[in-house]
């Protein structure tokens, strides 16, 4: 399209860009996609669908427990959002929570590694991903025990009398959303990292230069040139923190802090609700890849994939 | 030319002024300041990273018992006989067995998928490019509920089969963004090259692209091979009995985990660590010894 | 060498014959036809975008031609796969494998080909570009000028029929791009093999080629020996890209000799010899390069018989070394261009000087008028700027 233009301005023509390298259109593509296309349309588009439908089937009367079928129960939505709205606000909440403070502690942290390490850089990127390799639940475990009554936090924070006698820090909110901040931190790093990394630090010295002051040079420069690492860090961070329970049921205490995962698990898994449990699901979906889109959109990466 | 030199010398003395200018040496000793606080900060949030694993290290050689919570005394037992707790290798077993059958699988169809979309026109490009992305923007456990559904539908008995059907699944994506960025990386002109040095396209592929692709392909291979060996929610929602190493250890969170779950966990931890720091070292020596 | 251009022998000459290339609306080659004698040094000169590149990789196979053909002797290679020619081509940046050291770079099109021998061609080939130290080398651990030396001997050793070369020497700093020159040309006379050579920069072609053609908007201007191309340009655009000119619009009027036509230039007439004349219209653009042009003082003559332009007076002068160059504003508001070598007689003339300007008939070339001076020099402006 560039070599139209500059066809009709008549003015010295750019060089036509590196030639199409040949883009054949043959049957070669169809066959490359087609196993792993079937493979994630019969094992999630598939399955996706057949969530909704279990989310709109209601209970056989007088049938035995886990026995449903379809009814096109639109209103089941409504019965889901009226019992359970409690836990998807808060859900939200210490998922936006758990992204925020990941942002906090990972920018500058992604920054220093990729701007000032000099020869350190790999081995410290090698240090943020390593803690991943060690089971998620290992470490989730972990924190509950050092935070736990017999760990070594509890005790010196009783005797410096900053929380009460009877407290305690896990079971708590605020275990969870550090948890959720802790277990996503690597997905909210290394995303920063690869936007970091690729700023010529020459930008950040010029904007030094222009406007000397180091938070304007921040805000004006470095700041929108990481955008790209932000959005896919804070998406990698929100998406896994809005469904997951595992923080919540090890860290927290139900129901106070019962997120929507928990619902989902003990509606599907022990309940046997099946119906309230794919409602819950579709409507989380939903709203994330609602959330996700307009996100996107908003901040003007559409490349994502 | 002679007024061309014109303003490019004015410009060229005005940098010059500057740089003698005192506001910039405030701003080097700022700089210097924000450059220490920036690396204390790095190094607190690194510490933070590593305080689970810490704590991990410490207590695997707890001799504890039953319930790994409160400190008894030093013992390497654990260590020496990991698989002394019951069930503990069993789920590892099936883990690493899972692990490995599913990242073969993501990444050979990803991969295919990555050439499709980095080397080809075709129509139902936007569809294709959805179905990657929106498996990764899906949360585990609509993933997990979503799939145990049409198992149940289904009537497909839960075991290996669907853990590892389940794992390719959302293996799958990373390895199509992985590999699709490493050929997209690539320079054309190489393949071309090639062409022009008598390969045909096959053996262009075989000889230059795959090669050039592979470190690509590896790291993604990696990638898929933590997130199916790490996974905990969906594969808990479709492995009827199995048991996988996550599994195993919170389902006995509740009766006490076994110290031996902490050598294991902590082991991958330090293995993988140790491979990419030799590996490092390595890279380092080459490139000394070139210089 | 010229006359051969045109010619149509089927030995060995690589013949283009009405190519066009289009990519959608923009047409990148537009109707080029040319014969490259077997063994010459040919290069393609012109601008960036002016679809030199372009029809290299046409000849290498790289592109499908969207009309027209190539021929290789009596060879058809339109649209044979590149693997099937035998042309090799050196690319822009080299293109050497990452992965291969420099020993398989080289062996690749021979492995291909399953050439026995390989051992022996690879570093007859590797000493021929003096590199035969290196042949275990990584590409990435070379210098730009060595991978250069590397792609042209991967390309060599396969004794194509053609090498193509796209700015080869592009990425290399000034110096080391002089040397280049002199070695690849070097390299041409020993090997025989034809080279097309494909450059913007005019002193780089005319350093090297028996035969440079001048493409602009995706056609060729001219082709021709380079001191021909120069001596006598047909177009403005080949006037101003190769090298500089002094273009003064101008009107044919009656009288003159033999050969010479007189030409009215604002009221001054000048000659030109009528063979160097590429228009029959009564507008004619009369041409002269700025070294043959002699700066009097006002009110000397120059010697009879040679054309004079008086009222200029000295705008700018610059001094460079060998020469000094001057700018000169005529009367009529146009500023001519004139570089004086300093062979040590008289000293420089000052700013503000009144001067007239002399230089013999032969010197003088006419264009086909009003098509504007500044063609050519914005595109080698650009093409420098690259």
């Amino acid at each position: 399209m560039a070599f139209t233009t500059a066809a009709r301005t008549g003015g010295p023509v750019p060089a036509p860009a590196p030639p199409s390298s040949r883009l054949p259109r043959s049957r070669t593509p169809y066959l490359l996609l087609l196993p792993g296309l079937v493979w994630l349309g019969l094992f999630f588009a598939v399955p996706v669908a057949t969530l909704f439908s279990t989310s709109l089937q209601t209970r056989v009367p007088g049938g035995e427990i886990g026995e449903y079928t379809q009814t096109f129960r639109f209103a089941n939505y409504l019965d889901t959002i009226g019992e359970y709205h409690v836990q998807f606000v808060r859900s939200f909440l210490y998922a936006g929570l758990a992204t925020v403070l990941a942002l906090l502690i990972a920018y500058p942290l992604a920054y220093y590694i990729a701007q000032r390490a000099g020869r350190w850089r790999n081995i410290l990127l090698v240090l943020v991903v390593a803690p991943f390799y060690a089971s998620f639940i290992l470490r989730t475990i972990a924190w509950r025990q050092i935070l736990g009554e017999e760990g070594p936090i509890v005790p010196v924070l009783r005797f410096l009398h900053l929380i009460p006698a009877g407290a305690t820090v896990t079971a708590s909110a605020v275990a969870v959303v550090a948890g959720l901040t802790y277990n996503f931190l690597p997905f909210m790093t290394l995303p920063l990292y690869a936007s970091l990394e690729r700023i010529d630090p020459r930008f950040i010295e010029a904007g030094g230069d222009l406007y000397a002051n180091p938070f304007t040079t921040f805000r004006r420069v470095t700041l929108p040139l990481s955008m790209p690492g932000v959005v896919a860090g804070t998406l990698l961070t929100f998406i896994p923190a809005a469904g997951d329970y595992i923080n919540a049921t090890l860290l927290g205490r139900q129901p106070k802090t019962t997120m929507i995962g928990n619902v989902v698990e003990s509606r599907f898994l022990r309940v046997v609700d099946y119906p309230t449990a794919a409602t819950l699901s579709f409507l989380l979906m939903a709203a994330i890849l609602v959330l996700v889109f307009g996100y996107v959109r908003r901040a003007g990466t559409e490349e994502l994939v | 030319m002679t007024v061309g030199a014109g303003p490019r010398l004015a410009r060229g003395e005005h940098g010059l002024q500057r740089a003698g200018d005192s506001p910039v040496r405030r701003v080097s000793l700022w700089q210097r300041l924000r450059r220490r606080a920036l690396a204390v900060y790095a190094f607190l949030a690194l510490a933070y990273l590593f305080t689970p694993i810490a704590y991990l290290t410490v207590f695997s050689f707890n001799d504890s018992g039953k319930s790994n919570i409160v400190w008894k005394g030093f013992t390497l037992d654990n260590w020496k006989n990991p698989c002394g707790a019951p069930d503990v290798c069993t789920a590892l077993g099936n883990s690493l067995k899972i692990g490995v059958i599913s990242t073969t699988v993501a990444t050979v169809l990803g991969t295919m998928i990555a050439f499709a979309l980095a080397r080809h026109r075709f129509r139902g490009r936007t569809a294709t490019n959805l179905l990657i992305f929106v498996p990764m923007a899906t949360p585990e456990v609509v993933l997990g509920a979503s799939l145990l559904t049409l198992f149940l539908n289904f009537r497909v008995p839960l075991g290996m089969g669907t853990i590892i059907v389940a794992h390719v699944m959302f293996c799958i994506s990373f390895v199509v963004v992985a590999v699709k960025a490493r050929i997209a990386s690539l320079d054309p002109a190489l393949e071309q090259a090639a062409m022009d040095l008598y390969a045909t396209e096959v053996q262009t592929f075989r000889r230059v692209t795959l090669p050039l692709v592979a470190p690509g392909i590896a790291a993604a291979a990696l990638l898929s091979l933590s997130l199916s060996f790490d996974d905990f929610i969906i594969t808990f929602f479709n492995s009827g009995n199995v048991n996988t190493f996550p599994k195993f250890v919170y389902v006995s969170a509740l009766r006490g985990i076994p110290a031996q779950a902490y050598v294991i966990g902590v082991a991958m931890f330090y293995l993988a660590l140790l491979i990419v720091l030799v590996a490092e070292v390595l890279r380092h020596r080459r490139e000394r010894a070139l210089h | 060498m010229a006359g051969a251009l045109l010619s149509d022998h089927p030995t060995g000459d690589l013949r283009l014959d009405r190519l066009v290339k289009r990519f959608g609306a923009f047409v990148a080659v537009d109707d080029v036809s040319l014969t490259v004698p077997k063994g010459s040094f040919f290069a393609l000169l012109g601008p960036s975008g002016c679809g030199k590149t372009t029809t290299l990789r046409m000849i290498a196979g790289l592109e499908e031609p969207t009309a027209g053909s190539i021929h290789l002797g009596t060879l058809d290679i339109t649209s044979a796969k590149p693997y099937r020619r035998p042309v090799n081509t050196v690319f822009q940046n080299y293109a050497l494998f990452p992965h291969l050291d420099v020993f398989e770079n080289v062996a690749f099109g021979l492995r291909r080909r399953r050439i026995s021998r390989v051992r022996e061609q690879v570093m007859a080939a590797l000493d021929l570009v003096e590199m035969t130290h290196l042949a275990r080398r990584r590409p990435a651990q070379l210098s730009g000028g060595q991978q250069q030396r590397i792609a042209l001997a991967r390309a060599l050793v396969n004794q194509p029929r053609v090498l193509l070369l796209d700015e080869p020497l592009g990425a290399l700093d000034l110096k080391l791009r002089r040397q280049m020159q002199l070695e690849l040309k070097r390299i041409q006379v020993e090997v025989g093999i034809t080279f097309v050579h494909v450059t913007h920069d005019q002193e780089e072609a005319m350093t090297m080629a028996d035969t440079v053609a001048v493409m602009n908007q995706g056609r060729i201007e001219q082709f021709g020996p380079p001191t021909e191309l120069y001596g006598a340009p047909r177009t403005t655009f080949v006037a101003n890209f190769l090298g500089q000119s002094n273009l003064v619009p101008g009107r044919r009027v009656s009288g003159g000799g033999s050969h010479l036509i007189p030409v009215d230039c604002n009221g001054q007439t000048v000659l030109l010899p009528d063979d160097r004349c590429m228009t029959s219209a009564d507008q004619v653009l009369v041409g002269v390069r700025p070294e043959k042009v002699h700066l009097l003082p006002a009110g000397m003559n120059p010697p009879t018989g040679h054309n004079r332009l008086v009222g200029g007076r000295v705008a700018d002068a610059s001094f460079t070394g060998v020469s000094t160059q001057y700018l000169v504003a005529m009367p009529w508001g146009q500023d001519l261009t004139v570089f004086a070598q300093n062979v040590g007689r008289g000293g420089p003339v000052p700013v503000g000087a009144a001067v007239t300007l002399g230089w013999e008939p032969e010197h003088t070339f006419g264009l086909e008028g009003e098509t504007g001076t500044p063609a050519g020099r914005d595109a080698r402006v650009t093409a420098r700027m690259r």
